[in-house]
């Protein structure tokens, strides 16, 4: 292999140079500003990034993030072959450049168009039997990536086929990179085929080169179709920050981040603009959002808030509106936070107003939680729980039962766990709630907090700092009291479906104990969309500005994943969720606690 | 002429058209539930804050129905936006929002 030209210069590189230099230009004075934006003590925690055993997890994650699409390949396998194979075979081919520069043409290493427009710039010489090998694996590479782009085109037209039912709207920067996206790389087929004759290539570019060859063998179509292929690659680059694309260098920013423990801290600086950048509008939690039962709500989908931000536009609606049900989070294969983003985006909005809890006075003689450390057990119910009396009714009957002695905390008078207030952006004001309530349960001297509703129970783990004291779901506990043999229970010949809270399973990880729960008293059938992907009930307090009928709308439609295998009984293991089934559930919905009590020996 | 018999006497009843309801078509504008409110009371019943402090969603609606916006917003000072009140209300209203928004309006 040796060079063609002398000067190894054409003038076609220049569109991709210019690209080129202004894409670097352009990531480096981003990348700039994103670390400007951090505090001192988060630029500390980014050094974190260069020590050996964080750099690997970093390289991992960015090999299966980035290029393997890993999370994608088990949401969707085309999808994922689609994402995977543009993005891996376009690095491998890129890197096999860079390789082919440093073998056969040394003197070349360090120009930025040199890998890219090789093949045009070198000629087979007789020992090119060692290029060989690097022809076949360009080749091979350049089909794999082909094999996406067809993919990519088919799945704008059928995108359901691919595990997608809606996908987002695009722009005009959206477009120009998409196509030009799509151009590069038969371009570059057919480019490389011109040259094949020439530099050598392998099954594709030599099997195009011969079946083409009265016009690939014209010496006057060479040029123009390396200029349309440079150019192709000179408009990407162009189009890049002004569409969606700009995740794929973004991403790496964003793991890096990450991986320093860097969070988002302001609406749109720093860490926040990184996931901002790195949002790829794949449309994925377009197909999560509850609010999508209703069509006219696709708008407030995070997808959408996410561009507001980016244009710099007021995305104060969306952030109200949203139920915060945390599924758009689990299931983003870049793993944007965008909840946290939203807390913010309320926090900002509340931030002048205050509530005044100075006359709730929790020492009240009626809470006498003197004898509660006897009692070692303190069951808070919480305001949902309030609501639905017979959860709480059915808790004490097993607690009985069992022979458990309990104190109930907030029988008669009660505040709130907080979470509302803390959900709708009032920070302060939980606060004080939190600390009301954390004495009062401190000093209760018990050892265990049983806590029927899952918006309290993630309350007290995450943000109480409760010391040694267990706080624990009546879900769980009651699994404990079976599997220990403190309870007994039959089992009925009824069957059920069990409806994830979003606080219990995705906010808390807890799928799996009231599951056991049920498969012990009852015939516990599976929903299409379940555990991480179960679908809020729509009765969320995370939501503010929600109207009562789009919530119904989202009970009816999670109702209907729930009920899809016809199961008797609705469970659940949250109050709120309960209510809200009720109220549009034909057959029965019951919580936890109350089959439990039902099929006690 | 002696005065003698019946003569009409100055109307008790309270005339919403000559309250100042700035705030409340405010709300409305931005929250329309708050105009199907019936004023049963069944948020008010379920308060978890009215243990402590007189705190009644149903006031406030009065009250800014009437004009009284700085009344409305004693009745919210210390809700906790627990949304019982949502969750009890037979009209659906969306008690949270409304609140944050006479909240707000204090504030300016």
């Amino acid at each position: 292999m040796k060079e063609r030209l002398v000067f190894g210069y054409d003038p076609f590189v220049l569109p991709f140079l210019t690209g080129m230099i202004f894409i670097i230009g352009y990531l480096l004075v981003g990348t700039i500003r994103i670390i400007i934006c951090l505090n001192g003590r988060e630029r500390k925690r980014l050094l974190t990034i260069f020590h050996p055993a964080t750099a690997f997890r970093i390289v991992k994650d960015i090999f299966a993030d980035c290029l393997l699409h890993i999370k994608i390949f088990k949401r969707n396998v085309l999808l994922g072959y689609m994402h995977a194979s543009i993005a891996f075979g376009w690095f491998m081919l890129i890197v096999l450049g860079h390789i082919e520069v440093m073998l056969f043409t040394p003197q070349r290493n360090g120009i930025l168009y040199y890998p890219i427009f090789f093949r045009y710039f070198v000629m087979e010489t007789e020992q090119t039997l060692r290029g060989s090998f690097y022809f076949f694996v360009m080749d091979l590479c350049l089909l794999i990536v082909l094999s996406g782009i067809g993919l990519a085109i088919y799945k704008r037209f059928k995108s359901h086929r691919l595990g997608m039912k809606r996908t987002t709207k695009l722009r005009l920067g959206d477009n120009i990179a998409l196509y030009s996206l799509w151009l590069i790389f038969p371009l570059r087929l057919l480019a490389e085929s011109f040259t094949a004759d020439i530099s050598g290539g392998s099954f594709l570019t030599k099997g195009i080169n011969s079946l083409l060859h009265s016009f690939v063998s014209n010496p006057s179509n060479i040029s123009m179709v390396w200029w349309a292929y440079s150019s192709a690659l000179g408009l990407f680059f162009f189009a890049l920050p002004f569409s969606r694309y700009m995740h794929i260098p973004t991403e790496i920013l964003l793991i890096a981040l990450r991986h320093a423990k860097i969070e988002a801290t302001s609406l749109r600086d720093g860490y926040s603009e990184a996931e901002i950048y790195s949002c790829s509008r794949c449309g994925i939690c377009i197909d999560a959002c509850p609010m999508t039962f209703n069509n006219q709500d696709v708008k407030f989908t995070s997808v959408y808030y996410i561009r507001l931000l980016r244009r710099r536009e007021n995305a104060s609606v969306p952030a109200g509106m949203c139920l915060m049900c945390n599924k758009c989070v689990e299931l983003c294969p870049v793993g944007i936070d965008s909840t946290a983003i939203k807390l913010i985006n309320r926090e900002i909005l509340n931030k002048r107003i205050s509530f005044d809890y100075t006359p709730v006075n929790l020492s009240d003689p009626e809470i006498n939680l003197a004898e509660a450390g006897k009692a070692k057990l303190l069951y808070y119910g919480g305001c949902m729980t309030a609501l639905t009396p017979s959860v709480s009714f059915s808790i004490f009957k097993i607690l009985e039962k069992a022979g458990i002695e309990y104190i109930h905390m907030d029988k008669e008078n009660t505040i709130c766990c907080g979470r509302p207030l803390l959900l709708s952006g009032n920070l302060k004001d939980a606060k004080e709630l939190i600390s009301k309530n954390r004495k009062l349960i401190l000093d209760s001297g018990c050892q265990t907090l049983l806590v029927s509703c899952p918006i309290c129970y993630k309350m007290f783990t995450e943000e109480y700092d409760l010391k040694n004291i267990r706080v624990v779901h009546h879900s769980v506990y009651i699994n404990e009291l079976i599997n220990n043999g403190e309870i007994s229970v039959k089992k009925s010949a009824d069957s059920c479906v069990y409806h994830d809270p979003c606080e219990l399973g995705r906010g808390s990880g807890i799928y799996d104990q009231p599951r056991s729960v049920l498969e012990s008293i009852m015939d516990l059938k599976e929903a299409p969309e379940e555990k991480r992907e179960s679908i809020c009930c729509g009765g969320s307090l995370g939501s503010i500005a929600l109207s009562y009928n789009n919530r119904k709308e989202i009970a009816k439609g999670s109702l209907n994943n729930l009920m899809r295998y016809s199961p008797d009984i609705l469970v659940t293991s949250c109050p709120l969720c309960l209510r809200t089934f009720s109220s549009v559930n034909e057959k029965r919905t019951a919580d936890i606690a109350q089959v439990v009590y039902e099929h006690m020996i | 002429m002696e005065e003698f018999g019946f003569k009409i006497s100055k109307s008790t009843r309270i005339d919403l058209d000559s309250a100042c309801q700035s705030l409340y078509n405010q709300i409305a504008s931005k929250v329309p539930d708050i105009r199907t409110c019936i004023n049963c009371g069944s948020c008010s019943a379920s308060c978890t804050a009215a243990t402590f402090r007189r705190t009644s969603f149903r006031g406030a609606i009065l009250h800014i129905n009437r004009g009284f916006d700085k009344k409305a917003v004693e009745f919210l000072k210390s809700c906790m936006l627990c949304g019982k009140c949502f969750l009890v209300c037979p009209r659906g209203i969306d008690t949270r929002n409304i609140i944050l928004e006479i909240i707000r309006s204090e504030e300016g």
